[in-house]
């Protein structure tokens, strides 16, 4: 009962973020509904009834396109043809496509704030991750099975991402060099590298002048989970959901996270407890920086299939805002994910539809993480009652009634 | 009567905070307000600077009725409150931080008037000798001046009921008597002045009359002249307390810190630590005394490992460990409880369970592997909290919302949780009420009998003479006497601490 309490407690100010913000999103479709407002001085029923009505044409597409029509999902099962249950269940398994990468960044994010480092790299250690999956994967071409071309891909995208968020680790915790300003300048140094990478004739596309890589999909892939026509789920989705319950465990149950957590709060007191603040860092970092990694070397090798200048697609940014709509929380992760991935993949729909940009999305993301960032706004704007105690009546009731010592 | 509170009631979540406490106090007269730690002072005084709202009861000045609604209405009618955590403005000079807020303000574009503000603080600095540069920034002012800006702050407010929150907690001895000298001439003047405390002696030093309240409630009053330490203690914790532990003789045992020419640098480098020998024995304690900044922070976190050793030698049982990490340190049984609890001794927004095993989270029962036994861990937890009389709902509760001397508690448990062969605690007791000073007092005195060499390094003369078997006083990096507990006083501690070479010391 009080877990479930606490539950909610935690719950709470997120998701009602979440609705302010889609609140604020149809005050901006309504006020950008240029052809209903004028109707608003002339008929304005018409116009107020068809301002909400865009809302709600906009929204009922966003949905739509994140989770599909259940209605569909349920006739083409009913007839069992596989091209209508394909598209059936497409918008949802692509929301998960989108969800992927997302929960290994925000993984990635939570893992290094928890450790009290500012991790603002992580679409250069997406990008590294990338690249190291692509060179091992052109590497092994043709010389051993394609499973374990994949799987030495993935290896590889672990170790240059992990090692390109441990640079900025070892940075701070031998010479205190900031960490915010070290992982932003790799992000460019990361760009670059890959610039140069894709011009090396191991990797380039023949024939193109667009930096993109050869094809991988022809000799290597991430099985798919479900197998249909146009389905691109695949088990990088499974893996992400592992790895969340990894890094839970990795937090909360063992001595190692205990350390992270620790450094993280109170440096300081870490360090009079006799752990290595500076080992913490680096560990964090490099965590942190391998699960960008595995995150691009999935999106390489699996979901886009070839190395390109804007694979990242800014999650290692997505993240940061994700990971502290998580409450920095693996669970939390996965479901704030989910929410990302379904606006993205429902937005797109949303733009087809209803002709409301894909851009009022990040207008929505943006208000969600000012309004996750400021919980006395919401606890104003709600009326909840988030009780925080007062610091003497906290003295207060230490001391409850019975003998002193 | 220039103020009087009658039967004021203010209730929290949970709480009852204030419960029908009437007080009152004269033009010109001093009221110790007593208490431990929570036992509601500091919300009586926020109602009566207009920051809560009482639930119930009345405000009079001069016997008429008053309502304050905000801090400002309290301000006009003459209240000035001096918090025990300044308000100050670090960049300003004392004359922009004391008139912020109640600008003079002249010429057309009503700008500030500094000349008049200056002129004015002038004249109240001389009035009440506080001593203030005007034009020194606030930054650059020790802790015991920025308190009498803050006086001067109230002063400049008009205000002629002057309330201080725990004002002695940060400073020295010597400061301490400085302030009390000027509450006196404050009250000379007419001024009324709450001063709340929970420190006995000052109370019977300054105060004219005494009242002392207990989880809420007024639980009796006291006239200096003719009450006792003891009573008032008593009166404070609700049962009897002993205000000094009682501990037999030592009985010496074996070396077991041993410090040799020991040098250690600060921060900016400079020497701090400046040539100290000390041997500690199992079985007593020894105490170091002296004015705070005198090398004592450095010497600690040298013997502890936290601080690099510029040249001498350290030895604990006999193994060196000038170059030994914090951990090393600890694994050879040394229990430090650290200065700062709150930035050192906890994580503060980590539970009393992670609390309890911050420092042997990596040994066995608590994790195998580098995996935790959650059970293990909750168990030892418990049993912290059951053995040390931590006041605290479960032990899943963040430290930050315990009591100060319950999260030393937590901290002493934790240290006195594994075998120790040598204690280092430096203030142990900083900031706590008398129940929590005797209780950790206790507990100390428990592990010297145990065997264990214990090293107290405190500021407070009162603790040194209760708990010291032997007593060494530093003084600028050196150990300028080292004296028999029993023949120390507060004079000869008093003068060492000042620096005077003190013949009777045997300077080891």
């Amino acid at each position: 009962m009080t877990r479930v309490k606490a539950l909610l407690r935690r719950g709470l100010p997120p998701i009602l973020a979440v609705v302010t913000a889609l609140i604020f999103g149809a005050v901006v479709i309504v006020l950008t509904d240029f052809n209903n407002l004028a109707l608003i001085t002339t008929d304005p029923v018409a116009g107020i009834g068809g301002a909400l009505g865009g809302v709600i044409n906009g929204y009922g597409a966003m949905i739509s396109g994140a989770f599909g029509d259940p209605g569909r999902v349920v006739t083409a099962f009913q007839t069992g043809d596989v091209n209508d249950i394909a598209t059936a269940i497409r918008p949802i398994t692509e929301t998960l496509v989108a969800t992927t990468p997302l929960i290994f960044t925000g993984l990635a994010i939570a893992v290094s704030f928890r450790a009290g480092m500012f991790n603002i790299g992580g679409n250069g250690q997406v990008m590294m991750g990338a690249l190291g999956a692509t060179l091992t994967a052109f590497t092994l071409q043709g010389q051993v099975p394609a499973f374990v071309i994949l799987l030495a891909a993935l290896a590889a995208s672990l170790l240059f991402g992990g090692f390109w968020g441990f640079i900025p680790g070892f940075l701070k915790a031998r010479t205190g060099a900031h960490e915010v300003i070290t992982t932003i300048m790799l992000n460019y140094v990361a760009s670059q590298v890959l610039f140069f990478a894709l011009g090396l004739d191991t990797l380039r596309q023949p024939g193109s002048t667009a930096p993109v890589s050869k094809n991988l999909s022809a000799f290597v892939d991430v099985p798919v989970i479900i197998s249909l026509p146009a389905i691109r789920l695949d088990y990088s989705f499974v893996v992400a959901l592992i790895t969340a319950g990894l890094v839970s465990l990795l937090l909360f149950r063992t001595t190692k996270g205990f350390e992270l957590r620790a450094s993280g709060f109170n440096m300081t007191a870490a360090r009079y407890a006799g752990m290595s603040a500076g080992g913490s860092m680096m560990l964090a970092m490099a965590i942190s920086g391998g699960l960008c990694g595995i995150a691009g070397g999935f999106l390489a090798v699996g979901t886009v299939g070839q190395l390109s200048l804007d694979l990242d697609g800014g999650i290692g940014f997505n993240a940061i805002a994700l990971a502290l709509l998580a409450g920095l929380r693996p669970g939390g992760v996965v479901l704030a994910a989910l929410l990302f991935g379904a606006l993205t993949n429902g937005g797109k729909l949303m733009g087809i539809q209803s002709g409301i940009p894909f851009d009022l999305l990040l207008f929505i993301m943006a208000l969600v993480i000012m309004f996750v960032a400021a919980p006395g706004l919401i606890r104003t704007i709600w009326r909840v009652k988030v009780a925080k105690p007062l610091p003497e009546v906290a003295s207060v009731s230490a001391v409850v009634p019975g003998e002193s010592a | 009567m220039r103020l009087e509170l009658r039967e004021i009631s203010k209730r929290f979540p949970g709480v009852l905070a204030n419960d029908k406490i009437s007080i009152s106090a004269d033009r010109g007269k001093v009221l110790g307000l007593l208490g431990e730690n929570g036992a509601g002072k500091t919300t009586l005084m926020n109602i009566l600077s207009g920051l809560y709202k009482p639930d119930s009861g009345q405000i009079l000045i001069d016997g008429e009725e008053r309502v304050f609604g905000d801090p400002a209405a309290a301000i006009d009618a003459g209240v000035g409150m001096v918090h025990q955590h300044f308000m100050l403005v670090p960049v300003f000079d004392v004359v922009e931080a004391v008139a912020l807020g109640a600008e003079t303000v002249s010429g057309p574009l009503g700008t500030f008037d500094r000349a008049a503000a200056r002129r004015r603080i002038v004249e109240l600095s001389e009035q009440y000798k506080l001593e203030v540069d005007p034009d020194a920034k606030i930054e650059s002012l020790p802790v015991g001046v920025r308190q009498r800006v803050e006086i001067l702050k109230a002063l400049y407010r008009h205000s002629d009921i002057l309330v201080l929150d725990e004002p002695s907690a940060v400073l020295t001895p010597y400061e301490t008597e400085e302030l009390f000298t000027i509450i006196r001439s404050l009250a000379a003047t007419g001024t009324t002045i709450i001063f709340i405390t929970h420190k006995l002696n000052e109370v019977l030093e300054v105060a004219d009359h005494v009242v002392v309240l207990r989880r809420g409630r007024v639980a009796g009053t006291a006239d200096p002249k003719s009450t006792t330490r003891q009573e008032l203690a008593n009166m404070m914790v609700g049962r009897d307390v002993e205000l000094i532990v009682p501990k037999g003789p030592a009985k010496p045992g074996d070396v077991v810190l041993s410090i040799r020419d020991l040098v250690v640098r600060d921060d900016r480098l400079e020497i701090a630590v400046d040539g100290i020998d000390l041997e500690v024995r199992a079985g007593e304690i020894v105490a170091i005394a002296g004015v705070q900044g005198n090398g004592q922070t450095q010497l600690v976190e040298a013997i502890t490992g936290l601080r690099q050793v510029d040249s001498g030698e350290i030895t604990i049982g006999g193994t060196h460990v000038e170059k030994a990490t914090p951990r090393q340190v600890s694994d050879l049984g040394v229990a430090h409880i650290p200065e700062d609890r709150g930035r050192d001794g906890l994580i503060a927004f980590m539970s009393i369970a992670e609390n309890y095993i911050l420092d042997t989270y990596h040994r066995e029962p608590y994790s195998r592997w580098g995996i935790f036994d959650l059970d293990a861990v909750r168990a030892g937890a418990a049993k912290g909290v059951k053995d040390f009389d931590i006041r605290t709902p479960t032990i899943d509760t963040m430290a930050v919302s315990l009591s100060g001397g319950n999260q030393q508690k937590v901290v002493v448990a934790r240290e006195f949780s594994v075998p120790v062969q040598l204690v280092i605690a430096a203030q142990p007791t900083r900031g706590l009420d008398v129940g929590s000073i005797e209780y950790i007092h206790r507990r100390i005195v428990e592990q010297r009998d145990a065997g264990a060499a214990i090293v107290i390094v405190s500021t407070e003369l009162d603790e040194v003479l209760a708990v010291g078997d032997r007593i060494a006083v530093m003084f600028d990096g050196r150990i300028v006497g080292i004296l028999q507990g029993d023949d120390a006083t507060y004079e000869n501690l008093g003068l060492l601490m000042g620096g005077a070479e003190f013949g009777g010391g045997v300077a080891a």
